[in-house]
């Protein structure tokens, strides 16, 4: 029960304080579930999102479901991304009738500037320790390297990027144990 | 009634909008064309603005504010339950799929080459904050000189301080207001 309850706080901080969503919640997600409660490590937080570039739904809830479930298996799945999303609901149908109005103010707009410099430099981190957590080698820089590349320039889906990647990986492992086994013979 | 088309409506948008943030805008698209009386294009547009400021994901700020706007309280937990009920199944089969099978060889190589292509695929998302957070929307238009200060100070704070993240997001936001960004 305390585990539960942890799950959906800590989830519920993340939804609170991730500002323009997808990727932006990695440095919450780093510190509140790699590094406060050791919840999953950096690379399954990695795997995580390869998945969810692939599958149905928003990548906050994708994690949370995962993160929830390796803990607390399916109730924990369900209490972790109630608790990612709480945060929203609650802020917008508080706020429905009036946002618009809010940030009409200067100041709201003056914090908001604020907030999204902030937001890139907590990137800045995050993106640090992902790259540190996967890549590892050459071929892992190459396939770093490769898929910045065509996102960036191509723009091409991530579910193309995710599904080629699986297939030239595992054909080039395949190659790396055959000529490891011809070596030895 | 309305309920029910909104949940079915959701659930559907849910399940089809892979890739997650504004990958359900398409959807809402379609879903504004075909229910002309819940939102128009134009509202559509307001509500991306406010989704992307507000804290949280976007595709669960957006089904919120469009369930609220459509039939109520009531109308914005039913979208967001139903827009993220998809995920969960799918995912928690995949999990338990995953856990079965984490020791295998054929996952773990996958993986391998799975993590740096996220890390490159996060480094495209992360130039296009760059772009429209600190060059106004466009890299050719220059960085403003008070963000890039600001941006370095905590770039700087958060590698050798390591404090929460929170603590940097309050102070974008007193910065941001004192120097009136």
């Amino acid at each position: 029960m305390k585990e539960l309850a942890e799950l959906f706080k800590s989830f519920f901080m993340i939804g609170a304080f991730t500002f323009g969503g997808g990727y932006a919640m990695l440095p919450m997600l780093e510190k509140e579930v790699v590094t406060k409660h050791k919840w999953a490590t950096m690379e399954e937080i990695s795997n995580y999102f390869a998945i969810g570039q692939c599958t149905p739904g928003i990548i906050a809830v994708n994690t949370a479901t995962f993160v929830g479930y390796k803990q607390k298996k399916n109730i924990g799945g369900i209490i972790a991304t109630l608790g990612v999303v709480t945060p929203s609901v609650i802020i917008i149908l508080v706020l429905a009738g009036i946002l618009d109005i809010i940030f009409e103010y200067q100041i709201v707009k003056s914090a908001f500037a604020g907030i999204s410099v902030a937001v890139c430099a907590l990137l800045v981190q995050a993106l640090w320790k992902l790259a540190k957590s996967g890549v590892k080698d050459v071929y892992t820089a190459i396939v770093a390297l490769m898929s910045a590349i065509v996102s960036v320039f191509l723009k091409l889906s991530p579910i193309l990027i995710v599904v080629v990647t699986a297939i030239v990986t595992v054909c080039y492992k395949y190659i790396q144990s055959r000529v490891k086994g011809v070596n030895k013979q | 009634m309305t309920l029910l088309t909104l949940c079915w409506e959701f659930f559907k948008t849910g399940l089809f909008s892979v890739g997650g943030g504004l990958a359900t805008l398409p959807f809402l698209f379609e879903m504004g064309n075909k229910h002309p009386d819940w939102f128009s294009v134009q509202d559509l547009t307001n509500m991306v603005a406010v989704a992307e400021s507000t804290p949280g994901p976007i595709g669960v700020n957006m089904s919120t504010y469009v369930g609220s706007t459509v039939a109520g309280v009531l109308g914005g937990i039913i979208a967001t339950l139903s827009l993220i009920l998809p995920s969960i199944i799918v995912i928690l089969i995949i999990a338990r799929i995953l856990e079965k099978f984490s020791d295998s060889k054929l996952v773990k190589d996958v993986f391998y080459g799975l993590r740096p292509a996220v890390v490159g695929m996060l480094f495209a998302s992360v130039l296009s904050v760059f772009e429209s957070s600190l060059f106004g929307g466009n890299f050719m238009n220059g960085v403003d000189l008070r963000y890039l200060a600001l941006f370095a100070v905590l770039v700087f704070g958060i590698f050798k301080l390591k404090k929460h993240p929170i603590l940097y997001i309050g102070i974008g936001a007193l910065i941001g207001i004192i120097f009136g960004f």
